[in-house]
């Protein structure tokens, strides 16, 4: 049986060494499947401007593009060179949550993340949705150091 | 920013300072100004606000309560019917989690309720107390319950009928179901209405959404500082404004975004824990209400009068059937348009029936309101124009009296709210008027550029000079938008129907669900 497991990234070196656990972990076991998951810190009860409104599809896109090529499809190509099996996902949403959301809806196993990163935004990003995902999470995580 | 480079910072700026100068200047030609413009405008100003013969009722009023109910049948009471729903809408729960990043349900509430909540909540209600007594306040929530059916039916339509262009920006409002609508049902005028819709939009973002709240706005800083120029009021309001809708710095409007909301919610507590202070009075207040609803407790105009105030604050105040929230509920992507109508239909809910009722049960339930020991009606103003009240308060002077009351330190608070209203107010409506204005000339950075620079140049004129006569055609032409807008709802109700038919069988279905988060 193939086992998923769900790799959050950030885009930073915590990032990095948790795709390295990942490759670890997955090397021990049989058959094993990566994915490499980015999530935007994105909330639906904010407020904006309705020239913010008009033009939110348009920065979606780009915001998508700019995850997928700047931070996860590198991470999945490396992955693949390894000669792991691995895909690739970005979403917008509550970290903690939307991470979990989707190691659930893909059957992950568990899901392995970096702690909170030394950097102000990452660590305002990542920094609390660790600790929120550690403590809500459906499957098991591993946080990296 | 692009042009920004190009033209440079100084120069798009310049307009703004030679108009803050020349705007002192203009103050010594005031008169002369506004009799030359109130020559000018006002057949239009006196045909808009008219009264209907016989009566002292605004045909405008008539003309926005009357479509109100007629939309309310033909919807079978969709506002009733579909709260419930609209709420979970909000709250998310038939949001797609793949749709994660678009503009939310809430998003589009929150950003068009920024544009209606404002002085008509605060100052308006106690216009219309004053004069129609506690008995308008029924009226006025009666009228937004009607309201509601209104901004269903257009907001509907402002998404069914919005431009998706290729860069996944969105354009939409009534010039666009006008046009796109009227074509689809065969109707001849769809054309003609959209570009008439337009200008009078334009003229009310200049005027309704511009000068008037930067004139009022000044007038609550003069009231707290001192009288000094408006200009200065004017101009630096126009520089943030500038900042913000031409400069892109987004930093400000995210900030008014959010404490707008704050202000609004810090109003609605503050209200609520007077009505709670007051608790034993809660009763007398509303069985003042109803009273005075259907005899008017000795108001001037009697039962009559309390109508005609209540209609008139609600229409102005939640701007239902003015088309103007259509344009804001458009940039929602939605696959289900009429999703979009049903959140609308929350906005003169909130913005009427809870925040204008919480004003007047304020000043009801504090006795601004000056009561004849003998007869137990109220009793009139010297003139005979309005209700005596405490001080001889009206307007927002009136409801600052009224929370001072009971939190000295209030005032100072709505003095803040107004001017952070009259802000976010702006903000929304140069969009608005943005809209109008590219629907007429075509989108395009200089074109879009040229509105943004006379709207900063109207928010001084609008703070340095009183011209009453501008303002008055301002509001005349934001009820004209309701006049056409109207008119193309009436041929267009039919389209949101189909629409409201499939989506009710398929949420009956259970085709339309809801999803896990």
């Amino acid at each position: 049986m193939t086992v998923k497991i769900v790799i959050g990234l950030d885009g930073t070196e915590t990032g990095g060494r948790a795709i390295e656990f990942a490759k670890d972990l997955a090397a021990r076991l049989d058959a094993c499947e990566l994915l490499c998951a980015y999530v935007i810190e994105w909330s639906p009860f904010t407020f904006q401007t309705p020239e913010e409104n008009a033009t939110r599809h348009k920065r979606r896109e780009e915001e998508i593009e700019t995850a997928t090529s700047r931070v996860v499809d590198p991470a999945v190509s490396a992955l693949k060179e390894a000669g792991f099996t691995a895909s690739g996902i970005v979403r917008h949403g509550d970290v903690a949550e939307t991470l979990n959301t989707i190691a659930v809806n893909n059957g992950g196993a568990q899901i392995i993340v970096g702690r909170a990163s030394e950097h102000g935004f990452t660590k305002r990003i990542f920094g609390s949705s660790t600790q929120n995902l550690v403590m809500h999470a459906d499957v098991p995580v591993t946080v990296i150091g | 920013m692009k042009y920004l480079s190009k033209f440079g910072l100084a120069g798009v700026m310049l307009p703004l300072l030679t108009t803050a100068a020349a705007a002192q200047e203009a103050m010594g030609l005031d008169e002369k100004i506004n009799q030359k413009f109130a020559e000018l405008t006002g057949p239009f100003v006196s045909f808009i606000f008219a009264p209907i013969p016989g009566t002292s009722f605004p045909w405008i009023v008539m003309w926005l309560v009357v479509a109100a109910s007629v939309f309310t049948i033909y919807f079978a009471l969709v506002q009733a019917r579909f709260f419930g729903h609209a709420i979970s809408l909000v709250k998310g729960d038939y949001s797609d989690p793949n749709d994660a990043g678009e503009v939310s349900h809430f998003q589009a509430l929150a950003t068009a309720l920024s544009g209606t909540v404002g002085l008509g909540n605060i100052a308006g209600v106690a216009v219309a107390v004053g004069i129609g007594g506690p008995g308008a306040t029924f009226w006025m929530i009666l009228a937004g319950l009607l309201g509601m059916a209104s901004k269903f039916t257009e907001c509907t339509l402002g998404v069914k009928y919005r431009n998706e262009y290729e860069d996944g920006t969105v354009s939409g409002g009534p010039m666009y179901y006008m046009s796109k609508g009227f074509k689809e049902l065969g109707l001849p005028g769809g054309g003609f209405l959209a570009i008439l819709f337009s200008i009078f939009c334009i003229l009310g973002a200049l005027g309704g959404g511009n000068m008037f709240q930067a004139n009022q706005a000044h007038q609550q800083i003069a009231g707290i500082t001192g009288d000094y120029p408006g200009w200065i009021t004017g101009l630096v309001f126009a520089i943030i404004v500038f900042l913000v809708i031409v400069g892109g710095l987004k930093s400000i409007a995210r900030v008014t975004e959010k404490v707008v909301p704050f202000m609004g919610v810090l109003y609605v507590l503050t209200a609520l824990v007077i009505l709670i202070m007051n608790a034993d009075m809660i009763g007398w207040a509303f069985g003042q209400i109803f009273a005075g609803a259907f005899t008017g407790l000795g108001v001037a105009g009697g039962m009559v009068g309390a109508l005609i105030q209540g209609f008139k604050r609600a229409a102005f105040s939640n701007e239902a059937g003015v088309g103007s929230a259509a344009i804001a509920h458009s940039a929602v992507r939605t696959k289900e348009p009429i999703t979009e109508g049903f959140v609308s239909l929350l906005e003169p809910f909130i913005d009427t029936v809870v925040i204008c009722t919480m004003t007047a049960l304020v000043i009801i339930i504090t006795q601004q309101l000056i009561i004849d020991p003998e007869t137990g009606n109220y009793m009139l103003n010297e003139a005979g124009t309005a209700i005596a009240t405490v001080d001889g308060n009206s307007g927002v002077s009136l409801t600052s009296a009224a929370f001072g009351s009971a939190f000295s330190f209030f005032p100072y608070i709505l003095a803040v709210a107004v001017i952070l209203f009259a802000f976010s107010t702006m903000i929304s409506w140069s969009y608005y008027g943005l809209k109008a204005w590219t629907y007429l000339f075509g989108e395009g950075h200089a074109k879009e550029l040229a509105f943004k620079v006379i709207f900063c140049i109207f928010v001084v004129i609008g703070a340095a000079a009183n011209l009453g006569p501008v303002i008055d055609f301002s509001d005349a032409a934001i009820f004209a938008m309701a006049v056409v807008n109207v008119f193309a709802l009436y041929f267009l109700m039919k389209k949101v129907r189909e629409e409201l038919a499939s989506y009710s069988a398929r949420l009956k279905s259970g085709e339309i669900r809801k999803f896990e988060h």
